[in-house]
């Protein structure tokens, strides 16, 4: 299963990634962290007049399934309502914990993301793969009005032994 | 380098015949044993026979069965006694230093609730740790300075993974209270001294305890060599059963240290008032304890006995000198620790180039290639190190060659996977 996610595509967008940049002056940006991976990004935003996403970026370091995610993610919103991102974070949650398995249903909806489904297989990943989504969605929950968020996504994604969250809230 | 000889002493494992995972599933490699063992067919067996043949509870029964799960206890515990090296001047092994707990952590646990009463610990004291230990040696101590208004203090690494006498002379001082260090890093491997780290803290009136959870699997551990107060192992990382910690601790120690958990089976007498504590071990151990599970690691310490600790730690010696030099032939690989191989007891530490260890690990599962990534629960060392998490192999005496030469073709297809 990990062979069938580790391809040219997947690849492509972990090691050059389109949307990891910068972003000058964001309407909105959120920092998620997987404190006991490292992995960490700032997702951030900027919203158009009628309301919709007009462009997605996002900085930060981690995994390649952290990477290639956030990066699937931010060319998948760009147009989007909030409504319509959030309804979709939902979506590849659902996805990435194995609870929804139409095949075509997640590619109509997902496009590339949905070749990430093959982690539901995976369950030490999950955290690395949802990082963008539950950064992005939290973004937009917290800002369903105005205003900049700085709260911190915390997500540990150490399996092997039991640990306290240690990332402190930005 | 190995020469040829000791290359064909590893080719293959006669002992994974031994090991009903590893015998019904020859394709897994596994090389996580720093993380648990594998557990021989002798440990499974006797916890069926314990359940079969003397279930009861132990220490109060009155009837044969209870007798017979009661000395089934004793009898693990002057095994462990022996293993050890705590014995008595004319041999004798002694079991009553033997604390059953439910693993490393607990054991490190129950002394840092314990200890600090005894050496009157204060504002201003001093315990002493270092830089490579587990959080589980870690975490109780910052909880117990926080407590007392101690100060805790970190032993640090040189550039060669060494804690030097410098070191040591430096940072154990006239207010060190306690000082509490692993013997074997989890992460780099590396064995510290600590003959001289105990040799010092006596000097200074301080206690010494050693975190042997990585040591007591791999070398030939004597307490009296050690030098040391307390050592806190488990037996889940030598084949023994999840779930049995052990705690060894002076005589005269453990007789002035407090209890840990009151209730059951600790106690000698109890009125509406108060109650008087049993005696030692019995005393740290309240509750009906895991008896089959203490049966099962006297039956682990019986097979270990047949193989003996120096043949197993010189075999071990052998596999992670073939591992690390394995290892240091791949360019895309940098190794986390010495570069000499026979000074890892049983963990390498190393990252591929530009590849995050998740998904080192996760590709190379593809190949059924166990190994551990992350923070190994050393963040604090990882931190010191300048990395964020790592990638580690770990042997055990089960493993052979081709284990590690899978582990090398699965990093250069992990190489491939990332590079073309």
């Amino acid at each position: 299963m990990a062979n069938a996610l580790y391809n040219a595509v997947f690849l492509d967008h972990a090691k050059n990634p389109d949307y990891k940049y910068q972003m000058d002056d964001p309407t909105f940006s959120h920092e998620g962290v997987n404190p006991s991976c490292g992995d960490e990004l700032t997702f951030s935003v900027r919203m158009a007049s009628d309301g919709t996403i007009e462009e997605a970026a996002f900085v930060g370091s981690g995994c390649a399934i952290s990477q290639a995610s956030a990066d699937m993610m931010s060319d998948l919103m760009v147009d989007k309502t909030p409504q319509e991102a959030i309804e979709l974070c939902e979506l590849f949650k659902r996805m990435i914990r194995g609870e929804e398995t139409d095949e075509d249903m997640l590619e109509e909806k997902l496009d590339e993301a949905a070749m990430l489904r093959d982690i539901a297989h995976m369950p030490a990943r999950v955290k690395c793969a949802e990082l963008a989504w539950r950064t992005l969605e939290e973004m937009l929950e917290n800002n369903s009005t105005a205003g900049t968020a700085t709260a911190t996504v915390h997500a540990a994604c150490d399996h092997d032994h039991d640990h306290d969250h240690l990332g402190e809230e930005a | 380098m190995l020469t040829p000889e000791q290359l064909a002493a590893i080719q293959a494992s006669p002992f994974k015949a031994d090991f009903p995972l590893l015998a019904k599933n020859p394709e897994i490699v596994f090389l996580d044993s720093a993380a648990t063992a594998q557990r021989p067919e002798a440990v499974l067996a006797a916890e069926r026979t314990f359940y079969e043949t003397m279930n009861a509870n132990p220490l109060r029964g009155l009837y044969r069965l209870s007798v017979e799960a009661t000395s089934a206890i004793e009898d693990a515990r002057a095994h462990i006694a022996k293993l050890i090296g705590a014995v008595d001047a004319a041999g004798k092994p002694q079991g009553s230093q033997i604390v059953f707990t439910r693993n490393a952590s607990e054991s490190l646990n129950l002394v840092a609730h314990t200890l600090p009463q005894v050496v009157n610990l204060g504002p201003g004291d001093e315990v002493v740790i270092s830089i490579m230990e587990h959080h589980s040696n870690i975490i109780p101590w910052q909880q117990v300075c926080a407590a007392t208004g101690a100060n805790l203090v970190y032993l640090r690494l040189d550039d060669n993974y060494t804690i030097t006498q410098d070191e040591i002379e430096a940072k154990i001082g006239p207010k060190a209270k306690i000082v509490s260090v692993t013997h074997v890093s989890n992460v780099l491997g590396v064995e510290n001294d600590i003959p001289a780290i105990a040799k010092r803290a006596h000097e200074m009136g301080a206690r010494m305890v050693v975190d042997g959870a990585q040591s007591v699997p791999h070398l030939a551990v004597d307490v009296k060599e050690l030098g040391c107060d307390l050592l806190a192992f488990s037996a889940h990382k030598m084949g023994g059963p999840m779930g049995i910690g052990v705690l060894w601790g002076t005589s005269e120690l453990l007789d002035a240290m407090p209890p840990f958990l009151t209730g059951g089976e600790m106690i000698d007498s109890v009125t509406e008032t108060g109650a008087v504590w049993a005696p030692v071990p019995q005393k740290f151990e309240a509750g009906t304890q895991d008896a089959a599970g203490s049966y099962a690691f006297d039956a682990c310490l019986t097979y270990l006995d047949g193989l003996g600790m120096e043949a197993i730690e010189e075999r071990e010696r052998l596999l992670a000198t073939y591992l690390t030099d394995e290892l240091a032939k791949l360019d895309f690989v940098e190794i986390i620790g010495p570069r000499e191989g026979e000074r890892h007891i049983g963990a390498v530490a190393f990252n591929v180039r530009d590849v995050h260890p998740h998904d080192v690990a996760s590709i190379l599962d593809m190949s059924n290639v166990c190994i551990r990534a992350g923070h190994h629960c050393a963040q604090p060392l990882l931190a010191y190190l300048g990395v964020s998490s790592t990638c580690r192999a770990s042997v055990a005496f089960y493993n052979d060659k081709q284990d590690i030469d899978a582990l090398v073709e699965g990093l250069t297809g992990v190489w491939q996977v990332f590079n073309g």
